[in-house]
């Protein structure tokens, strides 16, 4: 098994054509057609179609059979649109802050394993690196939103900074939770050590009893990070049309809701490896039914992470449907009041098992 | 990837710092300069990779983009008529500043070159510096650590003491 860690993009890397890094360009490339046909997909038309069955609606229909080509017309729709940009908006980070904005939820793929076999980077500082390049996300929010000359703009960008600053806080001690039981910052390291026969046994969440609160705590956080409901605020339709994009039309619109999904995926996918076995199979070893060995292999592990990834982001969306949106006051006091001395609590009776009960 | 393609990175990370730290300086409006050290940072913390320091190279990003940066643009952006407001990046005091310039440049340049006593590692650095930095901080260095936390909490406090909304007082104006 070990043998065969990054096995694919190793040899990816060591791939050349005319003597130029073809494969470098193809790694880079794998998690960028991920995200748009996940967005595509699972993340617009799962979307609409989800909201609608928990409203007992149907959602569209139209467009092919139960509406599933809906969301490509969408996309030429948008692709023809006229690129718009406002006669008093700051030309310059009006149109770099979309891009700003993709390129920091683009890069934290490179430290995420797609399965066993297949990774951007394998650092050592992997799982930091993923936290922390959310601040290019945050520069880029800024932009947006300053750029755009809108009150309503300017107001969003602003409520969704300060949401995610704050809740940067309890979601680096919760994922500091998890570091502790692993003793390691290397995402393929996490997967590893969540390895065995009895598959979801091994998860870190079923291996302390206090890993659930780190766990919801994360969860919780990572939602107002990636500005979901019900820490929408940033955005609320009823008071400010639509936060830091309400000036953004067209392609421009397209990329800022490519990076939206594509944070969603990486929250979810971190949720999955510091708590759930990233690409290991949850599946058990039962007697003469090896069902963990049967699943699990290069396939498997990219099967299994993406499927952990879309199953968080299914709850984001339930959620989302479900829960009404908190108001500033109430975001600020479960940020400062209630999720960080919580997740100081997690910090400590953690170590406490770590250190004298493990 | 082979040296010359390393060396080639490595001038392009520094070229964009030296530019963007350049731009920082040199333009006329502050939300400008503001982004612009956005790539000075980044740069900065490429130039740590280049070390050897991943880790202090996301510390970098961490602190200083998603920290610093943020808050001077939040600075910005809160501040009534900023743009009005005329930024002097003229040339003053030429003679002067030509000649601190001069010796600075050469201070430095006499340090890195006969002073300091560069010496190549017999070993090189070999897997993860985290749990090296973890152990110092943790032994040798216990002592600053803690310090430093106690001088950040003193700020934090009284940062949290001179925002706090003083409800008496300003009954009183009313």
């Amino acid at each position: 098994m070990n043998a065969s860690l990054n096995a694919w993009s190793d040899a990816l890397s060591e791939l050349h054509l005319l003597g130029l890094p073809v494969g470098l360009v193809v790694i880079a490339a794998v998690p960028l057609v991920f995200i748009a046909l996940y967005a595509l997909t699972y993340g617009v038309y799962g979307e609409r179609k989800i909201s609608a069955f928990m409203q007992d609606r149907l959602g569209p229909m139209e467009v092919g059979k139960w509406g599933i080509l809906q969301t490509l017309a969408d996309i030429l729709k948008l692709l023809q649109k006229e690129d718009i940009v406002n006669k008093s908006a700051d030309k310059f980070l009006f149109v770099i802050g979309p891009g700003i904005l993709f390129v920091g939820a683009f890069l934290a793929f490179a430290v995420l394993p797609f399965g066993p076999a297949f990774i951007g980077a394998d650092l050592n500082v992997g799982l930091f690196y993923a936290i922390g390049i959310v601040a290019l996300e945050v520069v880029g929010i800024l932009a947006a939103g300053w750029g755009s000359n809108n009150k309503w703009a300017l107001y969003g960008a602003i409520r969704s900074v300060a949401q995610i600053v704050s809740y940067e806080i309890p979601a680096a001690i919760a994922i500091l939770c998890g570091t502790m039981m692993a003793g390691t910052l290397s995402m393929q390291q996490f997967n590893l050590l969540q390895q065995g026969e009895y598959g979801f046994l091994h998860f870190f969440l079923f291996q302390n009893p206090i890993a659930w609160l780190p766990f919801l705590i994360y969860f919780i956080a990572s939602l107002a990070e990636t500005n979901r409901a019900p820490f929408d605020i940033p955005e609320a339709e009823s008071e400010l049309v639509a936060g830091y994009f309400t000036e953004y039309t067209g392609m421009k619109f397209a990329v800022i809701f490519l990076a939206e999904y594509g944070s969603m995926f990486m929250v979810s996918a971190i949720l999955s490896i510091v708590f759930l076995g990233g690409w290991n199979s949850p599946l058990p070893n039962i007697g003469p039914l090896s069902l963990n060995d049967w699943t699990t292999g290069p396939v498997w592990g990219a099967f299994w992470i993406v499927m952990k990834g879309f199953f968080f982001i299914f709850v984001q969306m339930w959620l989302r449907w479900t829960l009404p949106r908190l108001r500033v006051d109430q975001l600020m006091h479960l940020c400062w009041k209630v999720l960080t001395p919580f997740a100081f609590v997690a910090f400590v009776l953690i170590a406490v098992w770590e250190i004298y009960v493990k | 990837m082979t040296d010359i393609t390393y060396t080639v990175i490595f001038y392009l990370f520094a070229a964009i710092t030296v530019f963007s730290a350049a731009f920082v300086v040199f333009s006329k409006n502050i939300v400008y300069s503001a982004f612009s050290l956005l790539f000075t940072f980044f740069g900065v913390a490429a130039l740590y990779v280049f070390l050897s320091a991943d880790f202090i190279a996301v510390t970098q990003v961490i602190v200083y983009v998603g920290g610093i940066l943020v808050l001077l643009l939040f600075g910005v952006m809160f501040t009534n008529k900023i743009m009005m407001t005329e930024l002097k990046t003229d040339v003053l005091n030429i003679v002067p500043g030509v000649l601190l310039l001069v010796a600075i440049t050469g201070g430095l340049i006499y340090t890195f070159l006969a002073r300091a006593d560069w010496f190549t590692s017999d070993n090189r650095l070999q897997g993860s510096v985290v749990e090296r930095i973890g152990f110092e901080t943790m032994s040798r260095y216990v002592l600053p650590f803690e310090m430093i936390s106690i001088l950040l909490l003193l700020a934090l406090i009284g940062a949290a003491f001179l925002a706090r909304f003083d409800k008496p007082r300003k009954m009183n104006e009313k």
